[in-house]
């Protein structure tokens, strides 16, 4: 495996070993990387506070890949943006806990998150058209990626900077190195930005909807290439996206956000075969069918409420066919279902719920896995 | 067909295959501008830079025609008869008639204008009334001086504004940002001349602490060499002149800087608020970078673009416009010898002293044109 033996390249014998370990262990054994607790962050803006993420909680294991997914403005993107602590005002986060490799990083000093990010944890974005700057090279940035973590030569980290545009799948590093963004296609920016975010060996890469940006058939080239980066580095991927078909095909587990909260949060295949929020249910059947075309596409009804909108009960409850009068009362508690799923749901809450029958609602297993 | 500028290679994906036919399409089409002979030579970016550098100069050559045009039309639409000027009330009409005669006064004005060019050509813009001089010799002095001031000035306006733009922008909203941005707006609307007196008033009057008048100290004159007087007490291994001629500087300077300085203050400021929210940003700060090198190394040379322009269009004005300054301080600039001329009514000096300032103008923005490309890789050397 040419892949395997760069890896030592970049980090530490021993941490390699580690991470490819904990890869292999996998699934439930392993412990989190990475635990949210309770996350809130809020942005206090002219027209109030604007409570964006809501007591978030989800963890990531080592090397596994989560999911989360959700409509726009339900607070992934935020949600990332807080575990890197990279919330620019008027945004702040006002509770809950983050807990990276063990520490408390919630409060910890800007100096300290300079060390982990790009370094131990690393993120790329949405828009590679504008998330590389555009009058730096490609080498420039690249080589300032290694050298803010690693005492190395100039000359050394270009040569690692273009170890990494090969591994990531780019021709002619070399080149590549002195040309400038607006010279590069979407899809290759992206690989850039994949590359300048692996260049330090992170143990966890937060993918902020990496391909809705690119057309189709490169989206599955940079979708194939974080797997193969996930499998042969064990860094764990947080993989944010409204794809379901995205998550289908990369993700080990996924936590579902609405509004600002999580409502469901179980293993991939649990979910798309069982999934048992309305919420998660709804988005499932939103997603077109080629053997069914005659069937009209559903679509949830209503709108994604704005952050703090809704205050009282399930935030989904306006939305919801199966509401009953306790959901606008009060926020549901977690129904365990079994195997890491769990929903925050009434119908699952044992003792007066009334589940909605498996697969019956609107063509839930509908997505051709 | 020219040979592509980045001739790409099969890619790996589809993807990259695509891209790279669509990147030489690009290229193609940048190489087709430049000209023929040029184009098979030009591989580099530095070597694409000069042929645009040259194209630039080339393009000046219809701005100077204009330019010497309409200097010429304005003196000559000036009411007064540049003979009776000359000779003065009591001359005769005789001697008049011999002088317009020698001037060329009497023939057409095309053939006038031609002349004028061709003289301009060979470096002679005519002769001072007033002391018979040529003038080519005589405004380098002058020039040099104003050269020397506005540099200074402009230099303080630059590493002050911009500094004082983006601690405003970094820290928005901030005290800092409150006082930076009244600094400039006090700046922007203070009148230079009043500035420089109180200046005058206050450091040289009654702190004593800097000279308010002159380039250098009138008991120890510098030899000229250049006329710049910092570089000729260097060449000269004076430092003591050199430092008499610096503190000379101070005030003048400052006057002159305190507008620009604002100006450019304003426009940092709001140029790197909006690169300060850009996703590039974002990007370097996830990288782990210091906040002081994402401002000063992503941000700064992206928000600096704008500002360009504003350095040039000040540093135009500052070389013309300086009369005020000049004239409250002493300094023998060439809006000093301007002003002096329009009070004699020297005519030929004044038409090579609009021509000498409107030339600078021109090359100042020349300058910033060229700079603009060091600065943003995206523009197109068209």
């Amino acid at each position: 495996m040419r892949f395997g033996k760069n890896i030592f390249y970049y980090r530490s014998y021993n941490v390699a070993i580690y991470v490819g370990l904990a890869a292999k262990g996998g699934g439930l054994l392993s412990e989190p990387i990475l635990a949210v607790k309770g996350l809130k962050t809020t942005f206090y803006t002219d027209d109030g506070q604007v409570p964006a993420v809501d007591g978030v909680d989800f963890s990531v294991r080592a090397g596994e890949i989560l999911g989360i997914v959700g409509e726009s403005g339900c607070g992934k993107s935020v949600t990332s943006l807080s575990i890197m602590r990279l919330v620019s005002a008027p945004g702040k986060i006002v509770d809950g806990r983050i807990v990276f490799n063990g520490e408390d990083i919630t409060h910890a000093s800007e100096k300290r998150m300079r060390q982990i990010r790009g370094d131990e944890m690393a993120m790329i974005f949405q828009e590679p058209m504008t998330s590389l700057n555009p009058v730096l090279t490609i080498g420039q940035q690249l080589v300032e990626a290694i050298r803010i973590h690693r005492k190395t030569s100039k000359r050394e980290a270009e040569a690692q900077a273009a170890e990494w545009l090969k591994l990531v799948g780019l021709p002619r590093p070399k080149d590549l190195l002195k040309s400038y963004p607006h010279q590069l296609s979407g899809g290759m920016r992206q690989r850039v930005m994949i590359a300048m975010a692996m260049v330090c060996g992170p143990k966890v890469l937060i993918a902020d909807e990496p391909t809705t940006a690119l057309d189709v058939t490169i989206q599955k080239q940079i979708l194939n290439l974080m797997k193969k980066l996930n499998r042969e580095t064990g860094t764990a991927i947080i993989l944010i996206t409204h794809d379901l078909g995205v998550v289908a095909e990369m993700c080990d587990r996924v936590i579902v956000m609405y509004a600002g909260k999580v409502v469901e949060e179980g293993p991939v295949k649990a979910i798309f075969k069982n999934p048992a929020h309305p919420y998660t249910k709804g988005l499932l059947a939103s997603v077109p069918d080629l053997r069914n075309r005659k069937k009209r596409l559903y679509s949830i009804p209503g709108n994604v409420p704005k952050p703090g909108e809704i205050t009282n009960g399930c935030p989904f409850h306006p939305r919801c066919e199966w509401a009953m009068d306790r959901c606008r009362g009060s926020l549901p508690e977690w129904a365990a279902l079994g195997a890491g799923h769990r929903a925050r749901c009434f119908l699952h809450d044992m003792k007066d719920g009334i589940a909605p029958g498996k697969g019956e609602s609107h063509g839930g297993t509908a997505v051709n896995r | 067909m020219p040979e592509p500028l980045h001739a790409s290679k099969a890619g790996k994906g589809r993807e990259d295959g695509r891209d790279q036919k669509a990147a030489v399409g690009r290229t193609v089409t940048a190489s087709q501008t430049v000209p023929a002979i040029v184009r098979c030579k030009i591989r580099k970016r530095g070597e694409r830079m000069l042929a645009y550098s040259i194209r630039r100069m080339i393009a000046l050559i219809p701005v100077l025609i204009g330019m010497s045009l309409i200097v010429f039309g304005i003196i000559r639409a000036i009411p007064g008869d540049p003979a009776l000027a000359i000779l003065g009330q009591k001359a005769t009409p005789e001697s008049l008639e011999q002088l317009r005669r020698s001037l060329g006064l009497d023939k057409p004005w095309y053939y006038q204008y031609f002349s004028y060019v061709k003289d301009l050509l060979s470096g002679d813009l005519g002769t001072s009334i007033r002391s018979g001089a040529p003038i080519s010799r005589e405004i380098w002095p002058h020039l040099a001086a104003t050269i020397e001031l506005s540099f200074v000035a402009m230099l303080i306006a630059v590493v002050v504004g911009i500094n004082l733009g983006i601690l405003s922008a970094w820290k928005q909203n901030s005290a800092i940002d409150v006082i930076s941005m009244v600094i400039a707006l006090v700046g922007v609307s203070m009148p230079v001349f009043w500035l420089g007196l109180v200046e005058q008033w206050a450091f040289s009057i009654k702190l004593g602490w800097l000279p308010s008048i002159g380039r250098d100290d009138i008991r120890d004159p510098v030899a000229a060499i250049t006329h710049i007087y910092l570089l000729d007490t260097l060449l000269s291994g004076r430092l003591d002149q050199f430092w008499e001629v610096v503190r000379h500087l101070v005030l003048p300077s400052i006057a002159l800087a305190t507008i620009p300085m604002a100006i450019i203050a304003r426009m940092t400021r709001s140029s790197m608020l909006e690169v300060l929210r850009s996703d590039y940003i974002r990007t370097a700060r996830a990288k782990g970078q210091k906040m002081v090198w994402v401002v000063y190394k992503h941000a700064l040379k992206n928000a600096f673009i704008p500002v360009l322009t504003v350095i040039g269009l000040q540093s135009g004005l500052l070389l013309g416009g300086a009369i005020l300054t000049e004239t409250i301080f002493g300094w023998p600039g060439i809006g000093s010898y301007i002003y002096d001329a329009i009070q004699f009514r020297d005519y030929p000096v004044i038409q090579s002293g609009i021509l000498i300032i409107a030339l600078m103008f021109v090359l100042v923005n020349l300058i910033v044109d060229l700079l603009y490309a060091v600065f943003d890789p995206r523009i197109k050397y068209k």
